[in-house]
């Protein structure tokens, strides 16, 4: 029940940096919310919604519709695994289990420490690089078993 | 600061003064640093600069960064060039390395020696200029004419060959007729897969009445195994531009959109820079090139929705909505976004637009075929040897695009089939391998053109599974807003998952077959109706394989 206060003022700024156009930078002012906070809390979007003055269940129906989204906190590091269908044909399936095993997550959640969060992206346009994978906004491709492993490794640890 | 435009004579003297700086005495060292970056082009492109600038060699070697140079399979690549203008004796190197950089400097780029093991090899043979390595000389650059060559984020690189002359002819010397009439001519289609006449789709949106149009370039590059138009965006993102201010003017438009996927991080960095240096040139703002014509440009970034792909559905989300489709008529070249009339292009067929224009529809007409005029890109990944980016005339047949330029299937095995289009399309396999692709002809065998990903399967891959998995994807990103998508290619999903898990039965081949029927009929936008394609095409081709995986089951 209790929530966490968490500070709005943030919000505040990123709707009042659109203006009057409000109705097509919904989305945008949803994207920017999600990149301050990692998440869109619920107290973030109630915000959102009196300030742009847009119904919450027109902002629900948005952040549930596409993926980008999520109302639940990520982790630190976000590794976006491509199922595309080079990848697909050049055995991700391995490689994501792999990843799967050593953090002891599924698609979509986070670790215990918040440290990472497991995604799957239907192609992020490297096919030449298939298998390949990002984390945060870094390629990694040509994966194997043995590479992944090392690749989460860097990014485990607080100098990550 | 970019100095404003504010004339015809001053973009071209800003052409030549670039023209002067593109093709000056020094050794060009171009570095694609796009999709390369992922096998480490930064740190040799740092190392280039940290050598350059220790060595004391600024005024001998430039080193330029680039857009997708099409050979990625050898990542990181990059090209050294003599002294002068791009010339035959450009030289390609692969998979390089930050400790062979001082070695690059003092043979190749200082004493024009070639550095064997970086280099391209066939056979055994090394292929040290590119225009000897087949991958390029089989190729025909139109849309890439610039990627790979010009600094992307350097504006002065894309108007030093030319850029946006096409545009300032269309503004200045031509009436928006004569624009319609050669892009009509020149016999374009759209590039996003349904191969719609390009000319005939700005006729009408010139043609509808409104005191508001918009024009939006479609950047939502969602295909799974389709790459074309993220290496369009991040290597050569001004030709996108001009294509938008050609048609803004043409149909009468002053506001456009380009909505990109926020998964390209790179595109997207690359657009913002582009649409900066192209306002302060004054090529986007208002009375652009002293004319009275007004033009600007806003990026809306895609959530993640494949389905935003649709035009419809792409409209919504810009509008703020969730991205659903509605039903056509009314199109959207007379109601579109915000109800007015919005002329929607994809990414490569805008790209096209300033060379019909400058080179003229009987130029551009030469190329491909009767149905299919121009050039096509290709991603082509996937169990081939030169994995990358390709561009071909329209009638090239896939065995030349991946046997020729592609090298072959890697190892020992065999060619099978090659999944074009996407989800959206078929498997085509080795029996069609010498048929000239254009739109028509991939229809016939049950693919699509679709986008231009080109994923080549070998003995290895099981059709069945790959049927299973495009409706996987396409099930999941239904929007569900109809019945036939949303429950066909969920009980479609179904079938294929039992059968793949060795408990099919004989009648799901017939039930498939059947909801295949339906989902294609009764869909509402282009999703649904071509989700099925997949599974047809492999039961069409490759039936033994669903044979083999019943006769397992009970």
């Amino acid at each position: 029940m209790a929530e966490k206060t968490i500070d709005l003022r943030p919000v505040k700024k990123i709707v009042a940096g659109y203006g009057n156009d409000k109705d097509s930078n919904l989305i945008a002012a949803l994207q920017q919310t999600q990149d301050e906070y990692g998440y869109l809390p619920k107290q973030a979007l109630k915000e959102v919604s009196r300030l742009m003055d847009v119904p919450l269940t027109r902002i629900f129906g948005i952040v549930t519709f596409y993926s980008q989204f999520t109302l639940i906190p990520r982790g630190r590091h976000a590794i976006k695994i491509c199922t595309g269908t080079a990848c697909h044909v050049k055995g991700v399936n391995d490689v994501k289990q792999k990843v799967k095993d050593q953090l002891n997550v599924v698609e979509g959640e986070t670790t215990a420490d918040y440290q990472f969060t497991l995604e799957t992206v239907a192609c992020i346009g490297t096919c030449f690089l298939a298998p390949v994978m990002m984390v945060d906004d870094r390629y990694f491709g040509k994966l194997t078993t043995d590479t992944v492993t090392d690749i989460v490794d860097r990014y485990t640890g607080d100098n990550a | 600061m970019l100095k404003r435009l504010k004339s015809y004579d001053d973009l071209v003297s800003m052409r030549k003064s670039g023209e002067k700086k593109f093709n000056q005495d020094k050794v060009k060292v171009s570095i694609c640093m796009t999709g390369c970056r992922a096998l480490g082009a930064e740190e040799v492109y740092d190392e280039f600069r940290k050598q350059v600038k220790k060595q004391k060699l600024t005024d001998k070697v430039e080193v330029i960064e680039t857009g997708c140079q099409g050979l990625c399979a050898r990542a990181p690549v990059m090209t050294i060039n003599p002294p002068g203008a791009f010339s035959h004796r450009r030289i390609f190197y692969g998979r390089v390395t930050t400790d062979i950089v001082p070695d690059i400097i003092s043979s190749t780029a200082l004493k024009g020696e070639v550095i064997n093991k970086l280099c391209y090899a066939e056979a055994g043979k090394k292929i040290p200029y590119l225009k000897d390595i087949p991958f390029y000389s089989k190729q025909k650059k139109i849309v890439l004419r610039n990627c790979g060559i010009i600094d992307p984020k350097n504006v002065e690189h894309y108007i030093a060959r030319k850029g946006y002359e096409a545009f300032a002819m269309a503004l200045l010397d031509v009436d928006p007729n004569y624009v319609i009439n050669e892009i009509t001519r020149s016999g374009l289609r759209g590039r996003g897969g349904a191969g719609f006449p390009t000319g005939l789709k700005w006729e009408f949106c010139r043609k509808a009445k409104s005191d508001t149009k918009y024009v939006i370039c479609n950047a939502d590059e969602g295909d799974p195994g389709a790459f074309m138009d993220r290496a369009v965006l991040e290597g050569d993102p001004h030709a996108v531009i001009e294509g938008m201010l050609i048609a803004a003017h043409t149909i009468g438009s002053e506001k456009g959109f380009i909505y990109v996927r926020a998964e390209y991080p790179i595109a997207v960095a690359h657009l913002k820079n582009a649409i900066a240096q192209a306002r302060e040139l004054n090529l986007l703002g208002n009375n652009i090139l002293g004319t009275e014509f007004n033009f600007d440009l806003e990026i809306k970034m895609g959530a993640g929705a494949f389905v935003c792909g649709e035009e419809t559905a792409l409209i919504a989300s810009i509008e703020g909505k969730r991205g659903m489709p509605r039903p056509r008529p009314p199109f959207p070249a007379n109601s579109g976004l915000w109800n007015k009339p919005t002329n929607i292009n994809n990414v490569e067929t805008l790209a096209n637009i300033p060379v019909v224009l400058s080179n003229g529809s009987e130029w551009y007409k030469q190329l491909g075929t009767k149905n299919g005029t121009g050039t096509k890109i290709f991603a082509l990944a996937g169990k081939v040897k030169n994995t990358g980016l390709v561009e071909v005339p329209m009638g090239t047949t896939l065995r030349e695009i991946i046997f020729d330029i592609g090298g072959g299937i890697p190892g020992r095995r065999e060619f099978k089939a090659a999944q074009m289009g996407g989800p959206s399309g078929g498997c085509v396999p080795a029996e069609h391998l010498d048929l000239p692709i254009d739109y028509e002809t991939v229809k016939e065998v049950g693919a699509i053109m679709g986008s231009g990903g080109l994923i080549v399967m070998d003995s290895d891959t099981s059709m069945v599974d790959i049927s299973k998995y495009f409706m996987d994807f396409v099930q999941d990103e239904s929007c569900g807003k109809c019945v036939p998508c949303r429950v066909g290619t969920k009980k479609m999903l179904d079938i294929l998952t039992r059968i793949t898990e060795g408990n099919g039965c004989r009648s799901d081949i017939e039930d498939l077959k059947e909801m295949a029927y339906v989902t294609k009929t009764a869909s509402l936008c282009g999703l649904g109706q071509t989700a099925p394609n997949p599974v047809l095409s492999t039961i069409r081709y490759f039936m033994n394989e669903y044979e083999d995986l019943l006769k397992t089951g009970s």
